[in-house]
């Protein structure tokens, strides 16, 4: 009996422990936020991921799949390769086929830093080798990437000793003071240190570095650099290549929305409102593309979202509250039969034309959105309510245990914002599950998980939900992988072999 | 300058707000519901590391002077007949008076001071705490035999106070940064460990935002220094509501309301040392309707102490306000000047009334620092 009692007992603090890190896992990214600096933010984090890697090993690694922000994913990488004694071969196996998985779904800068940092660590074991030969085997052009992370795949393939293909091994040694290289890319990098032409063929971060050196002109190397940058290059540049008087070509929509939202509220307001309809469609647009990918369906729903100053973010993200807000905005309309859509403290004229102003006063709409009787209220807020405090939380409280105990209307709050002290995201009360957010795009994951935070699922469900996205996440990646390499003889070194085992 | 009238200050007009919290720090928004916009005030930076602001005597040549540091003034504009202005600076026009020369030290004229038609240059704080160190400045008005020479001939010159920058309280910066504006916001009052430690007021809701982060650089005593150390976070102010006794929406709603409206009276509570207790008054100047005047507080030393400046319109609306809680340090070396200048300057008389002993009191003026004004014999 009393066994019985320990095993639910240690079952239900395994699932809490593991809610609190999936949830700060989604929202901290270890930097400055408006009400806690970055230090605490990065001691925090990194308490969660000792704690939990320590104790839940097997569910720590299973996160990979859970759709967490790319730095937890990145952090989990490295917990897990740095600490591997003891594992069973069985468990090692899955270990290595979902963190070779979860590197490719990386952005490249941030899987090669993650790689990188082991080495730091002065990690250099069979099996990190083979990880990281496996990683750059399946990267799709390696002489790009040689190009552009010149020093990462440089100290990688020292760091595992990688035989890599072709020119490459001269390259990353000798770098432009060779000869002649026969790969186009490579002779352009070499040819770009004597060459102004020669700088347009290589990717923007790196022509950006040779341009300021030989003095070229930023309007002119903007115009001609333009066919070389990456997306996201394109989105960031739009305002200071407009400085310039240099237009670069860019399809808003197809931003991810909450990338966009943060292009639009960089934006001047009358830039904004001359342009209205533009970026309300381009909103719209990249928000449907985002359903498509994760479908998401929701009746008749009501949204209060938080625009007080406190969502105008840190230095370091700045203004990333209010673009979360304004993304999930677009995705809730799109995903919804109807949205009543509130802001606190006050509705703007447009959504588009936003600022963050005022006080947190999320009671009012909150209030007002109930009493449309919605089937779901979603609340985008840093959870900071102060006027009055604790309102909103006795608003939800009030309403889930006194006048809607049939549960006929969900209730969730979706917090951009890690609080260090708590180590997670501030919630407004029990009533209403407080689930860390990132990006507006993972709205339809959170939601998944919300089940889990208001206690209607248990931890085996929980395990078997981590269970199956890390086995989708695993075939993605193979099929992927196996698809790249089956055309053309893509060169694998030694290692990827059994970078499973 | 007229003489002293007594009256406690009346916050109206405004509306406050919940409290925002932030460790040590509680800020209570004041709200401004109908803003006429005839009066506006904007500040002015001042390089310099000292000024002499002169309080009387020629611009150049003052007779009696005023040394501080002195971050910045304001400069209140106003229009009669209820026109709206714009703030100075936000205007096109010439500049002049905007763009001063950094000079190590600064001069001044007058600590308010007409510059045209319709503008008032003011240095905040300093015209109160001015007031404050003007008390009894010409020293004894009868030459008994205890006082020094200097002490006949010159007064309490130099009369000397320290105050503490608002960078000096731990977590005051940091407050201010992360305190949320409110709408139609005016004014704040500011509470360390929750006690009043200034109230400002200004006219309209786009100086307030202009003017907030000047908080950090106005004066503070030392006593809110050790407050902001002492505490580290403050408690709920209202009690929690029982979800058990809203049967509605609608209950919820008025619940809520009436939780906003409570905070009328918590402020008034919180801020009693300025509202509820006699203030002496100084007519400082008039334009239009609107009357500039600067008060001290009853300078009683078991009660805590404010000196201030504030404007009010004809109707009594408060449009401008600022406020420095004087040091129980402060307050004490005031009520025994009071007190010696009501005994007519004779100890003995004082001590008296005090009932305490002569050598007692020498003994607590001397401990106040005004050794100076006795002879080296007198003990």
């Amino acid at each position: 009996m009393t066994a019985d009692r320990h095993a639910a007992a240690a079952a239900r603090v395994a699932h809490e422990d593991l809610l609190i890190f999936i949830n700060a896992a989604f929202a901290c990214t270890g930097q400055r936020e408006f009400y806690s600096d970055g230090h605490r933010q990065t001691v925090a984090i990194g308490f969660l991921h000792e704690y939990i890697r320590g104790n839940y090993r097997r569910l720590y690694a299973r996160a990979l799949a859970a759709g967490i922000n790319d730095y937890n994913r990145a952090r989990i990488i490295v917990e897990l390769l740095t600490h591997a004694r003891g594992l069973d071969p069985d468990e090692r196996a899955r270990e290595g086929a979902l963190i070779a998985a979860a590197l490719a779904e990386l952005p490249p800068p941030r899987a090669y830093r993650a790689l990188r940092a082991l080495k730091e660590r002065r990690i250099n074991n069979r099996r990190t080798r083979a990880i990281i030969g496996e990683y750059l085997a399946q990267r799709r052009d390696l002489a790009f990437d040689a190009v552009k992370y010149r020093g990462k795949v440089r100290a990688l393939s020292r760091h595992a000793h990688l035989a890599l293909p072709g020119e490459l091994p001269r390259f990353l040694t000798r770098g432009w003071r060779e000869r002649r290289y026969q790969a186009p890319l490579l002779e352009a990098f070499r040819q770009a240190h004597y060459s102004r032409e020669a700088i347009y063929e290589l990717p923007y971060t790196i022509a950006e570095g040779l341009a300021a050196r030989m003095g070229i002109d930023r309007a002119r190397f903007l115009e001609r650099i333009a066919p070389k940058m990456s997306a996201a290059e394109r989105l960031r540049l739009q305002r200071s290549a407009a400085r310039e008087g240099v237009a670069i070509d860019l399809d808003l929509a197809s931003a991810p929305p909450t990338r966009l939202a943060l292009y639009v509220l960089g934006l001047p307001l009358e830039e904004r409102r001359a342009r209205l309809a533009e970026l309300d469609a381009a909103m719209a647009a990249s928000a449907r593309r985002v359903l498509e990918r994760t479908p998401l369906r929701l009746g008749r729903i009501a949204c209060v979202l938080d625009r007080s100053y406190s969502s105008a973010g840190s230095s370091e993200k700045s203004r990333r509250p209010l673009a979360v807000a304004l993304a999930a905005r677009y995705l809730l309309r799109a995903a919804a039969d109807e949205v009543d859509e509130r802001w606190a403290p006050r509705t703007p004229e447009h959504p588009l034309l936003v600022t963050p102003r005022g006080q947190t006063d999320l009671a009012t709409p909150l209030l007002d959105a109930l009493d449309g009787r919605p089937e779901l209220v979603v609340v985008v807020s840093d959870g900071a309510d102060n006027d009055p405090p604790g309102a909103a939380g006795l608003v939800l409280r009030t309403f889930r245990e006194r006048l809607d105990p049939a549960r006929a209307t969900d209730l969730i709050h979706v917090n951009p914002v890690f609080e260090a002290t708590e180590l997670g995201p501030r919630a407004l009360d029990a009533a209403a599950p407080t689930l860390g957010i990132r990006d507006a795009e993972d709205l339809p994951t959170l939601l998944a998980f919300a089940r889990f935070t208001d206690g209607r699922l248990g931890l085996a469900e929980l395990e078997g939900l981590l269970e199956r996205r890390a086995s989708a996440m695993i075939e993605r990646y193979r099929r992927r992988r196996d698809r790249g390499r089956a055309p053309a003889s893509a060169p694998a070194s030694e290692g990827s072999e059994e970078a499973g085992g | 300058m007229s003489a002293p009238t007594l009256g406690g200050l009346a916050l109206t007009g405004l509306r406050p707000a919940p409290a925002q919290a932030f460790g040590a720090i509680r800020l209570i928004p004041l709200i401004r519901d109908h803003v006429p916009g005839d009066i506006r005030i904007t500040t002015r930076a001042y390089d310099a590391a000292t000024t002499l602001v002169g309080l009387e005597g020629d611009a150049d040549a003052p007779t009696t002077a005023y040394y501080g540091y002195i971050p910045h003034g304001i400069v209140v504009e106003w229009e009669r007949g209820g026109q709206p202005v714009a703030a100075l600076g936000t205007t096109l026009g010439p500049r002049k008076h905007l763009e001063r020369q950094a000079r190590p030290v600064q001069l001044l004229h007058r600590m308010v001071k007409r510059e045209d038609r319709k503008r008032l240059r003011l240095l905040p704080l300093h015209l109160a705490l001015e007031g404050y160190l003007a008390l009894h400045f010409g020293g004894p008005s009868v030459a008994w035999s205890e006082y020094s020479r200097e002490a006949l001939r010159r007064g309490l010159s130099p009369r000397i106070e320290r105050v503490h920058h608002g960078a000096a309280i731990a977590g005051l910066a940091d407050a201010l940064r992360l305190f949320e504006i409110h709408e139609g916001q005016v004014g704040v009052l500011l509470l360390v460990g929750d006690a009043l430690a200034a109230a400002t007021v200004v006219p309209h809701p786009d100086d307030y935002r202009a003017l907030h982060r000047t908080l950090l650089e106005d004066l503070y005593g030392e006593l809110l220094v050790h407050y902001g150390l002492y505490c580290d976070e403050l408690g709920e102010l209202q009690a929690p509501i029982d979800p058990a006794s809203l049967g509605s929406l609608a209950a919820l709603r008025q619940a809520i309301a009436g939780r906003r409206e409570s905070w009328r009276e918590l402020s008034e509570l919180l801020a009693a040392g300025i509202l509820d207790r006699p203030l002496r008054w100084q007519s400082v100047y008039r334009a239009g309707p609107f009357h500039l005047r600067r008060f001290i507080g009853a300078l009683d030393p078991s009660a805590d102490n404010h000196i201030g400046e504030a404007i009010t319109r004809a109707d009594g609306t408060l449009e401008y306000l600022k406020t420095f809680r004087l040091s129980a340090a402060q307050v004490r070396r005031a009520y025994l000047l009071e007190q010696l200048a009501a005994a007519e300057w004779s100890l003995d008389r004082c001590a008296e009334a005090l009932e305490i002993s002569r050598a007692a009191l020498i003994q607590r003026l001397r401990g106040a620092g005004f050794g100076y004004l006795f002879k080296a014999h007198v003990c």
